[in-house]
């Protein structure tokens, strides 16, 4: 029997907001004293009561957008309640049934959609260290992460390959950068990937009867193997007559292999309603059109338009992956060097010198010195050869105009991949 | 007992101390003079402020000095619900027994702001889960007309401590009826603001979608000074109204253009014939002052007890789970049983598959409660009705009765689920015991509300009683 994976993903980005999203504490947390970044709001002190960030929902909304997302005009938030000693309040502000964003879409480069259930915002938890504090192992809890705005990116379970769900995930990171709305760092924990993986037999179409979660997977590459390693384990359980159980899985790195951390047969009880502290929210149809407008050229644009540049596809998507890259694109045009050029430099800059702007472009031009062209070595070496061929010159001003092509041959001497038209172009200008 | 300066209103206490009659000092000394004299009775009070002589004398000081601020040199009594920095606040139960706060609650800010000296903590239901004070884990307070009876509540050491000459005013906090029931059982005014007018920041929460702090005084005019120090909007608090203040203290329309309405279903079947002759008295009282009183029909009070149990215990069960036992030094099984069985109803009224049986349709008929009074308030301007449906209850009387404040706050259950304001003011005693009207407002109409209820108290001699202690 041959089977098909059933896989989708939960996506948790950290927004990068000066604040937190209930309270006035700085939202960036990394690396800072534990609990040094703390209030009673976000201690989930008696008394205290949230007040939403409306920078942070703003930026929920247009991730939403970017992600051909419906937007609700009517939306809320709601308390998600369960325990934990690193949920201050004993319960999570979360959104339930009106979720800012859904029925959203990604169109991957073979055509394939991957349909966005919904883009909702809510709090991140504080976060427990264990550690032995006079010879006594104690669990510690820090705050500063507590109440953090976190973006949810839920996708229905489209995926039956690994390839479409890391350009998913990929297109996902460099979205999230080309809006500038969280640093994405996998490593520090601000975008976090959630795979629910199943299997049924191939050629099946009911959704399989248990799901799997692999939780806690810092890297692309550990996601991809997770979930290899994931369906060939279903698979042979399955082929022994056993169905997987219904549980979150971590992923040990050093293993290879996914744990199991905690069954979960029946669904979680949150018992979710509607957040009395918050009043809900009406948007306009003209304040969404206004963030659609204030979005930025985003990944899937570029490509787009690199393409129609004559790029490759995965070219165009190198230059499309981070923003930092694009930015060093859109540079290298603004000094000289055209599309393809500036894609070629993008797509092989050494990796010593890949954060600094004003290097590669020393690097880019020395570089056509010695076989590419730039523009204005182009241009000097046109006013070298036209001062050295006066007779040529009258030639082509009394009408001889294939006297061009005597001044082309020569730059060709120096240049030898020379861009015809453009040197043609710029002769031409020169001459008069 | 002799007359004290702890008896004095807000505005006499005030008129004293601009007129350096006597100082703050003198107040406040007075007022701690006669807790220590009936708070071992009445038990009104948790906790005092240590400092409030030292604060007095600053307050002197600033008096001498010619400042001039609406509450400054007044000691007024807090609900223990109310976060007060440095004062022990425990919301009367055992789990928060030595939490000191780390910052004040807004109402409490203001206060202070305006010159307010923060006397001490009163006693409530523990977790204001209740209509009777008897719930609060460091015991019952006493009702200061007859010690052998219950103040009401959740606010009962306000209104005992007010009602007892203890302290010119107290603030209370009411989730339905908290404030104006125990005001009707002590013989004293309290006011409940419109939900969102004054900030619930620094209130332990109880039911947040209906918890509304407000003011209990000697007289509709020390309501109205106090709740215009208290109200505002709040930063701090998403579901505070942008209103300002100052609409409180607006002067109300004359009585002659007042449309009252009197609901035949607030006159409640097994009420006493006696305290129902108190209500009508007082709706003659109305028509004399020149407005017009209608008999109206209002839902039937029962459906709001309803919606109310369900809304409010499914809030406290979630309001509750940051005390889980990890901070604050005490496990859960410090709980008294009372906020246990609501935390148990209200886990089970949200628990999937329940959530629409109960919840959802709780909030539905909220929904039809809100357009019932708003369809009444086409026709007239206010309703009134009793408080409560009788006299204060005897010690006793809360206990092993579940939904003993719900079937006491019947008629107070219905406007605090929509959100209205209103305020009790006292019509009369049976038995020796007095009780109180209630006069409802549409949302944000709290100064005709006000205006009414000085008019009829101005007309009539019931708030000058006092108890004989
Ligand atoms: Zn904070």
């Amino acid at each position: 029997m041959s089977w098909q994976m059933v896989l989708g993903f939960e996506v948790h980005v950290e927004l990068a907001t000066a604040s937190k999203m209930f309270c006035g504490c700085p939202a960036d947390h990394f690396g800072k004293p534990p609990n040094s970044q703390t209030c009673p709001v976000c201690l989930g002190l008696p008394g205290a009561l949230p007040v939403p960030n409306a920078k942070a929902i703003e930026w929920c909304i247009k991730l939403g957008l970017a992600l051909d997302c419906r937007v609700n005009l009517f939306s809320k938030f709601d308390r998600k309640n369960y325990f934990y000693p690193d949920l201050p309040k004993g319960y999570q502000i979360s959104q339930y049934d009106l979720p800012f964003c859904h029925h959203g879409q990604v169109v991957l480069s073979n055509g394939k959609t991957i349909r966005i259930t919904r883009v909702h915002m809510e709090e991140d938890t504080g976060k427990l260290q264990h550690a032995t504090v006079d010879g006594k192992k104690v669990s510690l809890i820090d705050f500063n992460r507590s109440g953090v705005p976190l973006v949810e990116i839920v996708t229905e379970p489209d995926f039956d390959n690994t390839a479409d769900a890391i350009e998913y995930l990929k297109e996902i990171h460099s979205l999230v950068r080309f809006l500038g709305i969280s640093s994405a760092d996998m490593e520090k924990g601000t975008m976090r990937l959630e795979a629910n993986i199943s299997v049924r037999p191939s050629g099946q179409t009911a959704l399989p009867d248990y799901k799997v979660e692999v939780k806690n997977v810092n890297s692309f590459r550990f996601i991809k193997k997770a979930i290899e390693f994931e369906v060939a384990r279903q698979i042979k359980l399955l082929e022994s007559g056993t169905r997987p159980l219904q549980e979150t899985r971590g992923f040990s790195e050093s293993r290879g292999e996914t744990v199991s951390q905690r069954t979960k047969e029946e669904a979680k009880d949150y018992r979710y309603f509607p957040e009395p502290d918050i009043p809900p929210f009406r948007f306009t149809q003209t304040q969404v059109g206004d963030w659609q407008k204030q979005l930025p050229l985003l990944p899937a644009g570029i490509r787009a338009e690199l393409i129609s540049r004559g790029i490759l596809p995965a070219k165009a998507a190198q230059v499309a992956s981070d923003p930092g890259r694009y930015h060093m694109f859109t540079k290298l045009t603004q000094s000289g060097f055209d599309t393809v050029k500036a894609v070629d430099i993008i797509n092989n800059i050494p990796p010593d010198i890949s954060n600094d702007l004003d290097k590669i472009i020393i690097w880019a031009k020395s570089k056509s010195a010695t076989g590419t062209t730039n523009p204005a070595q182009l241009r000097v070496l046109a006013q070298k050869v036209i001062a050295a061929n006066p007779k040529v010159i009258t030639d082509i001003k009394s009408g001889k105009t294939q006297a061009l092509f005597f001044l082309i041959g020569q730059m060709r001497r120096e240049f030898p991949d020379l861009d015809v038209p453009s040197a043609q172009s710029l002769l031409k200008d020169l001459v008069g | 007992m002799t007359k004290s300066l702890s008896d004095l209103t807000i505005f006499a206490a005030r008129t004293g101390l601009t007129s350096r009659a006597f100082s703050s000092f003198d107040l406040v000394t007075a007022c701690l003079d006669r807790i220590k004299q009936l708070n071992p009775e009445f038990h009104a009070f948790l906790a005092l402020n240590d400092s409030a002589l030292t604060e007095a004398k600053a307050a002197d000081l600033k008096i001498s000095a010619g400042e001039d601020l609406p509450l400054l040199g007044v000691p007024i009594a807090v609900k223990d619900n109310f976060l007060t920095q440095g004062i022990v606040t425990t919301a009367a139960s055992k789990v928060l027994d030595n939490y000191l706060p780390q910052y004040d609650a807004t109402v409490v800010k203001k206060m202070k702001n305006a010159g307010a000296i923060v006397l001490g903590k009163t006693n409530m239901d523990a977790w204001a889960h209740g209509s009777s004070t008897e719930t609060s884990d460091f015991g019952p307070t006493l009702n200061p007309w007859n010690s052998n009876y219950l103040p009401g509540g959740s606010s009962g050491g306000s209104a005992s401590a007010v009602a007892a000459g203890m302290c010119p005013a107290a603030i209370g906090s009411e989730t339905a009826g908290s404030i104006r029931q125990p005001a009707a059982w002590c013989g004293v005014t309290g006011f409940k603001p419109t939900y969102g007018r004054a900030s619930r920041y620094g209130v332990i929460a109880m039911a947040s979608s209906t918890d509304s702090p407000g003011p209990i005084t000697k007289t509709v005019a020390d309501a109205r000074l106090l709740a215009g120090v208290l109200a505002g909007p709040d930063p701090l608090d998403a579901t505070s109204s942008p209103r300002p203040a100052e609409e409180i203290l607006a002067p109300g329309p004359d009585l002659k253009h007042l449309k009252i309405g009197l609901p035949a279903s607030y006159l409640l079947p097994q009420m006493r014939s006696d305290v129902k002759q108190l209500i009508l008295d007082a709706a003659l009282q109305f028509e004399k002052l020149g407005a017009t009183v209608t008999e109206i029909s209002l839902l039937d009070p029962k459906y709001s007890i309803g919606v109310y149990t369900i809304i409010q215990r499914s809030e406290v069960s979630s309001n509750l789970a940051r005390f889980d036992g990890i901070r604050y030094g005490h496990d859960r099984s410090a709980f008294g049983p009372e906020a246990k069985r609501r935390i148990m109803l209200g886990t089970f009224a949200l628990s999937s598959g329940y959530y629409d049986r109960y919840y959802h349709k709780a909030e539905q008929v909220r929904t039809l409660v809100i357009r019932d009074f708003a369809r009444a308030f086409t026709d007239v301007d206010l309703i009134i009705g009793p408080t409560s449906p009788g006299p204060a209850l005897p010690v006793g009387a809360s206990l092993n009765q579940p939904m003993f404040g719900e079937m006491e706050d019947i008629l107070v259950e219905p406007s605090s689920i929509a959100g209205l304001t209103g305020i009790n003011v006292p019509c009369g005693f049976v038995d020796s015991l007095p009780i109180g009207l209630q006069i409802i407002g549409p949302q944000f109409g709290e100064a005709v509300v006000l205006s009414a209820a000085a008019a009829y108290q101005n007309s009539t001699p019931w708030h000058e009683h006092v108890p004989v202690l």
